[in-house]
This record gives structure tokens, C-alpha cells and sequence, in this order.
């Protein structure tokens, strides 16, 4: 079966040691996570990963069925990148004295949509969210200048198809 | 005074360690397997107050305490607990978390762990027990503060108990043991991330009603499900009315009358060969409460392609994850079975059934005659299994160690009782004979209690010869020697060209060691011996002990290579 990027979406309770748990299921398949993000969803008092992985469908349904099973998992979900819409958030963090000296930066900022955050006399930064090859081609103009810190978030989504997550918590308190 | 606590609405004031052992007594536990140490010291001394109403076993190990704790919820059904301390202690229970949670054992473990300040600074007997043991626990949890002690504890014996049970590992700080707090208990019954037992789907039933109802060579497979669901008298029903053969895997072992005329015998790779090769002739395949283990399936690649799979199952995660369900009936299999019960014709399948007579004999006439009844010399496995068998009237509970005898057991060992077989079947655990049967004798006082092991692993925890006497624990136990590590001398043999690199025991004298442990015993190296042995160790009050040498370089058969098929079970 082809291997293609899947988001594994896993709603949670928010507890100590949980991530090591739900870490702990790719480790056993030995899948390597490409990115994960942590982060509060839609959901008072729920939290929610995002879990990006490259396989197969027929592991990433077995993987997301063993994350379910988990006791503070409240559900998990899979999709294609075609199912979803997600983004990335980079920051890049470069010299002053380039935003001044180096007119064709300007340009770069501006052709990217990337937005500078905060310039100090030393040095400045700037944000840009988009997708991975977004960002990477962003990465590729600015590095002659010299970069000199980066930073990429893991990829965060959501998905086109409602997550029925909200049901199955109401469902619980009316039971 | 001190029980009454467990159940009155009013808030006092307690330590955290007193609340351990309240809840405890408010979950119905009177048996605790475990042994102390500096980080769990407060709980211990609360035990001793409450030796009335709680008894603690003295393990010589904390593997014993949990494999004892295991062996308790095996044939009991109730939760199994056991104490230890921190670091050293908490992590000798790792190989036992590790067996329960695949063979879906429900126990509770509690550990001390040193004084919240301390945690991260590698304090003496400081280990991460909450992360070493998250992937071999249904849940685990560390408790810092008294007051989540109730909760969490509660909550505790609700996961490992419902849905497909499993173990629970629950750490608890020592000064928490100390903190002083207002105890109020409230037992769990729902947690909203956690749905133990799935809805069932009437359409599904139906669904597998019709494909039952159509069959022509349809076959059961059942697990331990049927024993975990409580399901026995579901499953004889079921089986009786729809007419269909069934055989068991090692851990539905016992939760089928042996002499049921529908059972089959076993599936696996030392199965029997009529359920083995005709798990690839049928046409629908009913697989209960069990999740297809691959020694049970052999290469799935050429596993039952040509029967239809109806998979009854607890755990949504095992549908689909080894062989494909064409009906996955999601449920606790007493419901679903009862349910779908009325949809059933009934029926018989003469022709079909006579092929697994047919196959029957032949492993009758070329594996099971020439072991239960020798020509040669030496004293074979299966003739000593069949001694118990005839001495226990097949009441005994028998508990088994890993290897050829265990193989042995499961194949030759009878049973009228249901959870009467207890063996490490998922993880293979050399070792466990000895303490699970402690748990065992303890969680079925009425019953005969036999701990089978081979001489390799029973030196694996012989410790616990200690805990026998002491406890005064009334455990038969047979060690059949053949001075062997004899599976994996087998394996060395039939792929390894017999090159048998350290699989040779040099023992000592297993009866002196048992005496030493004033355990009554003796040893059997003649036939003639044999019956008269066995008679003498069931008609012994309490413990005894019995070795029995038997044939060196024997083999089990019948046998499924690793990465065979079903198909090709070998008689030799």
C-alpha cells in the first residue's frame, strides 16, 4: 500500500504524562511523527493534538484505533491533505542592519505575505504561515542573507468534514 | 470503626496512606499481594492497623506479587492488587504490567515514590514508574495530593475492570501518603473519554445471523473473551443450538466443558490439527472474544481467505487489526451472543463435523496415543497432564509456565470448571507458574490449585517457595524436568540444526530446595511411580511439591512453523 501524509487529529483530556501515552503508539509501529502540535481545541477543558505521519491508510486507521483506545483519549480522527485545511507558522529571525542595507529583503517580505513581528536595532523578525513549500521557499531566499535563527511550528488543521466531538461529550452527559 | 469509614457520607480527616486502604476496602479487596520499602512505608504501617480486614502476602519479589495478583483475577474475575515501593520495587513489576495488559488481566498496582520536592532529582529509589510502565497499562496516573487519592483510586479499579480489562499502575508520593485530608469515596462509574463497552449495532447481528443461518462448514474460534465477558453459558447455548464445531485458543482454554461434543480442541501453533487445517476450509469462520493472535493465525497472508469472518468483539481497536472482519459485531460478547441467540436456526453439519473427527484420529493414532500412553522409556509431559486430569476428576485449576510443558498442559489437561486454565499466553512470561498459582489457591480457596512448570522456569521466581510456606498457601506444584530450556532446545533442533547453544540445566535437587522451604516432596523418575506420585501430592493438605523427570529431547507437536500456514501443521 502507498505511504502518503495523514493528520491524525486527537481530541484529549488535558493531563500530565498524556503525551508520552499517545506518543508511545507510533513508537511501538515505529513511525517517525513528522510534526505534532499540542494546543486547547474548540472545546472548554478538551485538548487537542495534531499529529502529522507518513504511511500507510491500513496503519494509520490500526494507529488511530489504538489511540481511541486510550482511556483519556476522547476520539481520534484521520485525514488526507485533502481533507483538510492546514498551515504551518515559521519564524526567521535576521540582522537589522539587512532590512537597510539589502532593499531586495523588503521585496522578499512583501512577495511572501510574511509579516514582520518586531525590529530591535540588532535584529528583526518575521512570521509567515502558509504551507510547508511556502515556507520553504521563503527559507531558501532569505538564507543568502543569512538566517539567524529559525523556527517552524508543527502543522495545524482543521478539517472540511465536521469531527463529531462535540456529540460524543453531550452524549456522555446526557447518559 | 475502622471499615465502617469506608461507606458513611460524613468527611474526616485522614492520611493519604489510611485512605489507600480505605478505598481498597470500598472496591471489596481483602487480598493484597506486595512487599514494602521506604517509599510506600506510610501505607504498610496503615496495613498493619488494618491487618483484620486486609491481608497482605509477603511476596520473596514484587514479580511474584503482581503475577500473584494476576493469578488472583484470573480465576476470580475480581481485580487483583499489588503494593511496592519505588524505583527497584516499581520496576520488578514491569514484566508482570507487561503480561497483564496483553492478556487483559485487571489489576491495580499502587507504588510509593519519593516526596513530591524530590521527584526529577534522581533521589534514592527514585525512578519514573508513571513513564516506564505508560505503554504497558490500560491507564496510570501519579498522585502528589491526598485529596486525589479517592478519585483516581476509584477510577482505578473502574478502568482495569470494565470493558477489555487490564492492569493499572497508580503511584502516590510519600508525602501525599502523609498529607492529612477530608476522605470522602465515591466509586466510579463513567468517564467521558473513555467508552468501556461499545453499543451494540442490531443490524450487525442480523448481518451475522444470516451469514451463520447460510453456512455450510461454519467454525468457531473463541477466546478469553467468553471467560472475561462471563459468557460460558452464553457460549454452550450458542454452540449447542447452532450446531457448529468450536475450538478455543490457549486462553479461552476452560470456558468450554473438554468433553463438550462441539469441542474441537485448540487452534495455534501446538494446536490441534483438525481446527488448525480446517480454519482453512471453512466457509464461515466465528471468531469470539478473541483478536488473532498471529500464534494463533500463522501467516495471516494465508489465514482463512476463503471463509467469511465474523469477528465478536469488546475492543473496537482489534477489528481489522490482524485479519479482516466481513461483520465486526462490536459488544460484550454475553450480549451480543444472547442477542443474537434468536436469530439462530438451529442446526447440525454431520459431513462437516466428521471431518474433524477424521482429522482427529490422525493426530489421535500419530501424536496423542504415542504420548499419552509411551512405548518408550522415558516419562513423557503429556502422560503426567493426564494423571492430573485423572486424579483431579478435570476439577483442578491447572497453572501453567511457558515452554513445552505449557504447550503440554493446554493440549492435554481437562476441564469441567471455567477459568480454571491460567497461563501467560500473549507475553510468554517464563516464571509466572509459581506466583500466579499463589494468587490462584487464594482466589479459588475451594479448588485444587496445580502450578505446572519445566525446570527452567521455575527457578525463575522459585523464591516464592518462601511465600508458600509462609502464607501456608495450598499449591500443588509439578516441575517436569528435562534438564532443557525444552522449546527453545526444540526450535535449536528442527531450525537451528541442533546446535543447542545454551539451552542445556545443569539443576539442583529441586526436592532439597523444596524441603528447605519445609514443602513436602519427591521425585518421579519411573512410570510405575507416576500415578501413585500424583495420588499422594492431591490427597496432601496444602502445599507439595513434585518433580518429575521426564524424556529429554521430546518435541511438541503438532506444530505450525513460525511463518507458516495454518495449512501445513505438522505431525513430526
Amino acid at each position: 500500500m502507498e505511504e502518503k501524509f495523514y493528520t491524525i487529529t486527537v481530541y484529549t483530556e488535558n493531563s500530565v504524562g498524556l503525551l508520552n501515552r499517545v506518543s508511545g503508539i507510533f513508537l511501538k509501529r515505529h513511525i517517525n511523527i513528522e510534526s505534532i502540535n499540542a494546543s486547547v481545541s474548540e472545546i472548554q477543558g478538551v485538548h487537542k493534538y495534531v499529529v502529522l505521519v507518513k504511511t500507510t491508510e491500513d496503519w494509520v486507521r490500526k494507529i488511530t484505533g489504538q489511540l481511541e483506545k486510550q482511556v483519556e483519549v476522547i476520539k481520534a480522527f484521520y485525514h488526507t491533505d485533502d481533507e483538510i485545511i492546514y498551515q504551518e507558522s515559521a519564524l526567521f529571525k535576521i540582522k537589522s542592519d539587512l532590512l537597510f542595507d539589502e532593499r531586495q529583503i523588503q521585496n522578499i517580505i512583501k512577495d511572501s505575505n510574511s509579516q514582520i513581528v518586531t525590529v530591535s536595532r540588532n535584529f528583526f523578525v518575521i512570521a509567515k504561515t502558509g504551507r510547508r513549500h511556502e515556507i520553504e521557499e521563503l527559507y531558501d531566499e532569505l538564507e543568502p542573507y543569512g538566517i539567524m535563527q529559525f523556527v517552524r511550528s508543527g502543522r495545524i488543521s482543521v478539517s472540511k468534514e465536521s469531527m463529531e466531538i462535540s456529540n460524543i461529550l453531550k452524549e456522555f452527559q446526557e447518559n | 470503626m475502622k471499615s465502617e469509614t469506608t461507606n458513611t457520607q460524613k468527611k474526616i480527616k485522614i492520611t493519604g496512606s489510611e485512605a489507600v486502604i480505605h478505598c481498597l476496602l470500598a472496591e471489596g479487596v481483602h487480598t493484597v499481594y506486595g512487599y514494602p520499602g521506604g517509599a510506600i512505608m506510610p501505607v504498610y504501617d496503615e496495613l498493619f492497623k488494618f491487618q483484620e480486614e486486609l491481608h497482605h502476602v509477603l511476596t520473596r519479589h514484587e514479580q511474584g506479587a503482581i503475577h500473584a495478583a494476576q493469578g488472583f483475577a484470573r480465576v476470580s474475575g475480581k481485580v487483583g492488587v499489588a503494593f511496592a515501593t519505588s524505583g527497584p520495587g516499581a520496576t520488578n513489576l514491569v514484566t508482570g504490567l507487561a503480561d497483564a495488559q496483553i492478556d487483559s488481566n485487571p489489576v491495580v498496582c499502587i507504588t510509593g515514590q519519593v516526596a513530591s520536592p524530590l521527584l526529577g532529582s534522581d533521589a534514592f529509589q527514585e525512578t519514573d514508574i508513571v513513564g516506564i510502565s505508560t505503554p504497558i497499562t490500560k491507564w496510570n496516573c501519579q498522585i502528589t495530593d491526598a485529596n486525589d487519592i479517592p478519585s483516581v483510586l476509584a477510577k482505578a479499579f473502574y478502568i482495569a475492570r470494565s470493558g477489555r480489562p487490564g492492569p493499572v499502575l497508580i503511584d502516590i508520593t510519600k508525602d501525599a501518603q502523609f498529607q492529612q485530608f477530608e476522605f470522602e469515596y465515591k466509586k466510579c462509574t463513567a468517564i467521558r473519554s473513555y467508552k468501556p463497552v461499545p453499543t451494540i449495532e442490531p443490524a450487525k447481528l442480523e448481518e451475522a445471523a444470516k451469514i451463520i443461518n447460510s453456512a455450510k462448514k461454519p467454525m468457531i474460534v473463541f477466546g478469553q473473551g467468553i471467560l472475561l465477558g462471563n459468557a460460558e453459558a452464553e457460549l454452550k447455548a450458542f454452540i449447542e443450538k447452532s450446531g457448529i464445531p468450536a475450538a478455543w485458543t490457549v486462553l479461552g482454554l476452560s470456558a468450554l466443558d473438554s468433553d463438550h461434543p462441539l469441542n474441537v480442541g485448540m487452534v495455534g501453533m501446538h494446536g490441534n490439527y483438525a481446527p488448525n487445517l480446517l480454519t482453512n476450509e471453512c466457509d464461515v469462520l466465528i471468531a469470539l472474544g478473541m483478536r488473532f493472535d498471529d500464534r494463533v493465525t500463522g501467516d495471516l497472508s494465508r489465514y482463512a481467505k476463503q471463509a467469511k469472518v465474523l469477528h465478536f468483539e469488546i475492543d473496537p481497536a482489534e477489528i481489522d487489526k490482524n485479519v479482516k472482519a466481513d461483520v465486526a459485531v462490536l459488544g460484550n460478547v454475553k450480549d451480543t451472543l444472547s442477542q443474537i441467540m434468536p436469530l439462530i436456526e438451529e442446526k447440525q453439519y454431520p459431513d462437516w463435523f466428521a471431518e474433524f473427527k477424521r482429522l482427529y484420529d490422525i493426530e489421535f493414532e500419530k501424536v496423542i496415543q504415542p504420548e499419552m500412553e509411551p512405548t518408550k522409556e522415558g516419562l513423557t509431559m503429556a502422560e503426567v497432564i493426564n494423571q492430573i486430569n485423572k486424579e483431579s476428576g478435570n476439577e483442578a485449576i491447572v497453572v501453567s509456565d511457558v515452554g513445552q510443558h505449557q504447550m503440554f498442559a493446554c493440549r492435554y489437561a481437562k476441564f469441567k470448571k471455567s477459568k480454571s486454565n491460567v497461563t501467560s499466553g500473549g507475553l510468554g512470561t517464563m516464571g509466572f507458574a509459581l506466583p500466579a498459582a499463589m494468587g490462584a489457591a487464594m482466589g479459588a480457596p475451594d479448588r485444587p490449585v496445580v502450578a505446572i512448570a519445566g525446570d527452567g522456569g521455575y527457578q525463575m521466581t522459585i523464591q516464592e517457595l518462601g511465600t508458600i510456606y509462609q502464607t501456608q498457601i495450598p499449591v500443588k506444584i509439578v516441575v517436569l524436568n528435562n534438564e532443557f530450556l525444552g522449546m527453545v532446545r526444540q526450535w535449536q533442533q528442527l531450525f537451528f540444526d541442533k546446535r543447542y547453544a545454551s539451552t542445556e540445566m545443569i539443576n539442583p535437587d529441586f526436592v532439597k530446595i523444596a524441603e528447605g522451604y519445609h514443602i513436602p516432596a519427591k521425585k518421579v523418575t519411573k512410570r510405575e511411580d507416576l500415578a501413585s506420585a500424583i495420588h499422594e501430592m492431591m490427597a496432601t493438605d496444602g502445599a507439595y511439591f513434585l518433580e518429575v523427570v521426564v524424556e529429554k529431547e521430546d518435541n511438541v507437536f503438532p506444530m505450525i512453523p513460525t511463518g507458516s500456514s495454518v495449512s501445513e501443521c505438522r505431525l513430526s
